[in-house]
C-alpha cells in the first residue's frame, strides 16, 4: 500500500509536467491543425534558460523569489522563442499543405536540438537548485518539496489557462479560431494575432514544463525535449486533441502508467509503454478520452 | 519483345554484375561509399512511396532498416548461421533470400504498425512511425541474443557492388511500375485529396497501407545489405537521424520524384561523406536545408517542370 502511494505521487508530480507540454501541443493543433514538432525543444529550452540563469547570470538561486524568478524567466524566454518560431518559419507556410508545415515544423525541432548541441555542448549539465528543497515522511511515504512544488504550480498554471480561455477576450477569440478560421476572421478577429499569442501561450507552459522537469530530473542536455515532448503528444492525443482538458487528463495518466510500469519489472520498457498506449488510441477511440469526434466537410 | 522498363532493369543487372566483376580493383573506401550510395537509393526511393506518392508521412524508415538489418544478420550470424550450415549450402549463394527475408521481416512490422495508424487521416503517422523508430531501438537494446546494445558483430560482408546496385534497379523498377500501376492511381488520388478519393469510392486506408508496406520491405531490404555491408550494427545506428536523413534526401529530390530522388540520396550520400568530420554539425545543415526548402522549393530541388503532382500533401 505504501508503495502504491509512492508511485501514486511519484506518477502524479510526472503527470503533471506532461500535462504542461500536452496543453501547448493541443492548443497549436486548435488554432492551426499541426503538431508542433519544434515543442519538445522549447520545453528543453525552458530547462536551458534555467541552468543559465542560474549559473551564468547570477540569479540567487536557492530561496523561493530567486526560484520563481527564474521560473518566469525561462516562462518568458520560452514565450518569445515560440512567437519567433511561428513567425518565422510557419507563418510564410499558412495556407500550404498541411505536410509542408510539418516538414518545417521537424526541421524547426532538430534545427533547435542541433544547435542546442553546439551551443549548449552536447554533455548532460546538472541543474541548480532553484527553491529550498526539503523531504517530508508521512507514515513510510516520502515525498520531495519539489514534487509539491511541480503540483501546485502546475495547477495554478492550469488554472491560470482556463481563466485566459474561458474569461478574457483574447481567449473567447482563440476559441473561435479553432472552431472555425475563416468565420472567425469574418468577425474581425485578427487570426495571425491570435496564433501569436496561442504559440506564445503553449510555450510559456512548455518553458515552466522545462523548469520543472529538470527540478525533479536534474540532468539536462539539448537533446532531453524529445522522449517527454512525444510523451505529452501522446497524452494529447489520449486526452483528445484539441481539448484542453483532455490535455491535462492525458497528461495525468501517462505520466502514471510510465510510472507504474517503471517500478514494476518492466522499467527497461517505460519509453515503449506512451507508443503502445498510442496505438491502443488510434485503434479504439481515435478522438481520445475527452475530444468530438467531427467528420471532414467539403 | 519485353517492355522498354525491363529492358532497361535487365541491362542494369548486367552492368551492375559487370562492374560487380571489376570491383576488386577499387579502392576500399571508395567502393565502400558507392555501395552506400546503392543502399542509400533503394531507403530514398523506397520512401517516396510513402511520403511522395502517397502523401502519406513516416517518420521511421530507420527502424525499418533496423528490422530488415537484424533479421539478415541473425539468418547470417546469429542462430540462422547454424541452420545454413545444415543446409549444407554456400551462405553467398543464399544471400538474395536472406535479403527478402529481411524485406518480409520488416514488411511484416511495418503491417503491424500501419495498420491502425493508417486508418486515420493526418499526422498520426508522423509521430506513430517516430514512436515505433524509438521502440524498436528499446527492444533491441534488451534482446541480449542480438547482441543487446552493443549491437551484433562479426556480419559476414557478402554485399558486393552488384547486391548494393542491382537490388536499387530492383527497386526503382518496382516503385515506377507500382506508380503507374492502377495501385499507383490509388496512391496519387489519395496523396491529391483525400477526401474526394474516398468520395470517388477508393479504399484509401488499403492504398495508404500497401505504400507503407511496400515501402517497409525495401527499407528491410536496404537494411540487410546496410549489415553485410559493414559487418557490424546496432540500435543506435538506426535512429531518429538515420531517418531524417532519408526524409531530407526524398524532400530535397522532390516528393513523389523518381530521378529528383535518385539524383538527391546520391549527392546527400556525398555530401555526408564529406561533412563526416563535422559530426553533429552535419545535422544543423540538414535541418536548416529542410525549412529552406520548404519555405523557398517545396516541389523539391530537381523538379523543373510541374508534372502530374506539383505539391505535396
Amino acid at each position: 500500500m505504501t508503495e502504491f502511494l509512492q508511485q501514486l505521487i511519484n506518477g502524479i508530480s510526472l503527470g503533471a509536467i506532461y500535462a504542461l507540454i500536452a496543453l501547448g501541443y493541443t492548443m497549436v493543433y486548435g488554432v492551426l491543425r499541426f503538431i508542433n514538432f519544434a515543442h519538445s525543444d522549447v520545453f528543453m529550452l525552458g530547462a536551458f534558460v534555467g541552468y543559465y540563469a542560474v549559473r551564468k547570470w547570477g540569479i540567487p538561486a536557492g530561496g523561493v523569489a530567486g526560484g520563481l524568478l527564474v521560473l518566469c524567466l525561462a516562462m518568458s524566454i520560452c514565450a518569445i522563442v515560440g512567437i519567433l518560431i511561428e513567425r518565422l518559419a510557419y507563418r510564410p507556410l499558412r495556407g500550404r499543405p498541411t505536410l509542408s508545415v510539418l516538414i518545417t515544423a521537424i526541421g524547426v525541432s532538430l534545427l533547435l536540438q542541433n544547435l542546442g548541441q553546439f551551443v549548449f555542448g552536447a554533455n548532460p549539465k546538472a541543474f541548480p537548485r532553484l527553491f529550498p528543497e526539503a523531504n517530508f515522511h508521512v507514515g513510510q511515504l516520502s515525498i520531495t518539496s519539489n514534487q509539491l512544488l511541480v503540483i501546485a504550480v502546475s495547477l495554478l498554471l492550469l488554472a491560470a489557462l482556463h481563466f485566459i480561455v474561458h474569461r478574457t477576450k483574447t481567449g473567447t477569440a482563440m476559441r473561435a479560431l479553432s472552431f472555425n478560421a475563416t468565420a472567425s476572421s469574418l468577425v474581425g478577429i485578427n487570426n495571425d494575432r491570435i496564433i501569436s499569442f496561442t504559440f506564445g501561450l503553449g510555450s510559456a507552459l512548455a518553458g515552466a514544463g522545462g523548469i520543472l522537469y529538470a527540478m525533479n530530473y536534474p540532468s539536462i542536455d539539448p537533446l532531453m525535449g524529445t522522449m517527454p515532448g512525444l510523451k505529452a503528444f501522446v497524452a494529447a492525443v489520449l486526452g483528445g486533441v484539441g481539448s484542453l482538458p483532455g490535455a491535462a487528463l492525458g497528461g495525468l495518466l501517462i505520466g502514471l502508467i510510465e510510472t507504474f510500469v517503471a517500478g514494476t519489472g518492466w522499467s527497461t520498457y517505460r519509453d515503449a509503454v506512451a507508443f503502445a498506449i498510442l496505438i491502443l488510441i488510434l485503434l479504439l477511440r481515435p478522438a481520445g478520452l475527452l475530444g468530438k469526434s467531427r467528420s471532414d466537410k467539403v | 519483345m519485353l517492355p522498354r522498363s525491363q529492358i532497361v532493369l535487365l541491362i542494369s543487372l548486367a552492368t551492375a554484375g559487370i562492374i560487380s566483376a571489376f570491383s576488386s580493383r577499387i579502392d576500399d573506401y571508395i567502393l565502400d561509399v558507392v555501395l552506400g550510395i546503392g543502399i542509400n537509393i533503394i531507403l530514398a526511393v523506397s520512401l517516396n512511396l510513402i511520403n511522395g506518392f502517397t502523401g502519406q508521412f513516416s517518420l521511421g524508415h530507420a527502424g525499418f532498416m533496423a528490422v530488415g538489418a537484424y533479421a539478415a544478420g541473425t539468418l547470417t550470424t546469429g542462430p540462422g548461421k547454424a541452420w545454413i550450415a545444415a543446409a549444407g549450402v554456400s551462405p553467398a549463394v543464399l544471400f538474395p533470400f536472406v535479403l527478402f527475408a529481411g524485406g518480409l521481416a520488416a514488411a511484416f512490422v511495418g503491417l503491424a504498425v500501419g495498420a491502425p495508424s493508417l486508418r486515420l487521416k493526418g499526422d498520426y503517422l508522423a509521430i506513430v512511425t517516430l514512436g515505433f523508430g524509438e521502440i524498436i531501438k528499446v527492444i533491441l537494446q534488451n534482446i541480449e541474443s542480438l547482441g543487446g546494445s552493443r549491437g551484433m558483430v562479426g556480419i559476414p560482408s557478402y554485399t558486393t557492388f552488384f547486391w548494393s546496385f542491382g537490388a536499387a534497379a530492383i527497386t526503382i523498377y518496382a516503385a515506377w511500375a507500382l506508380v503507374n500501376s492502377t495501385l499507383g492511381r490509388g496512391f496519387l488520388a489519395v496523396a491529391d485529396d483525400e477526401i474526394a478519393a474516398e468520395a470517388m469510392g477508393l479504399n484509401t486506408t488499403r492504398y495508404k497501407i500497401i505504400a507503407f508496406v511496400t515501402g517497409a520491405f525495401f527499407a528491410g531490404i536496404a537494411g540487410g545489405l546496410y549489415a553485410h555491408l559493414k559487418g557490424y550494427i546496432s540500435p543506435a545506428g538506426f535512429d531518429f537521424n538515420k531517418s531524417i536523413e532519408i526524409v531530407v534526401m526524398v524532400i530535397l529530390g522532390g516528393m513523389g520524384r523518381h530521378v529528383g530522388v535518385v539524383i538527391a540520396a546520391v549527392l546527400l550520400t556525398v555530401l555526408s561523406e564529406k561533412l563526416r568530420d563535422f559530426g553533429d554539425k552535419r545535422m544543423i545543415v540538414y535541418s536548416a536545408l529542410l525549412i529552406l526548402l520548404m519555405l523557398t522549393r517545396p516541389q523539391g530541388l530537381f523538379t523543373w517542370k510541374s508534372a502530374r503532382k506539383a505539391s505535396p500533401g
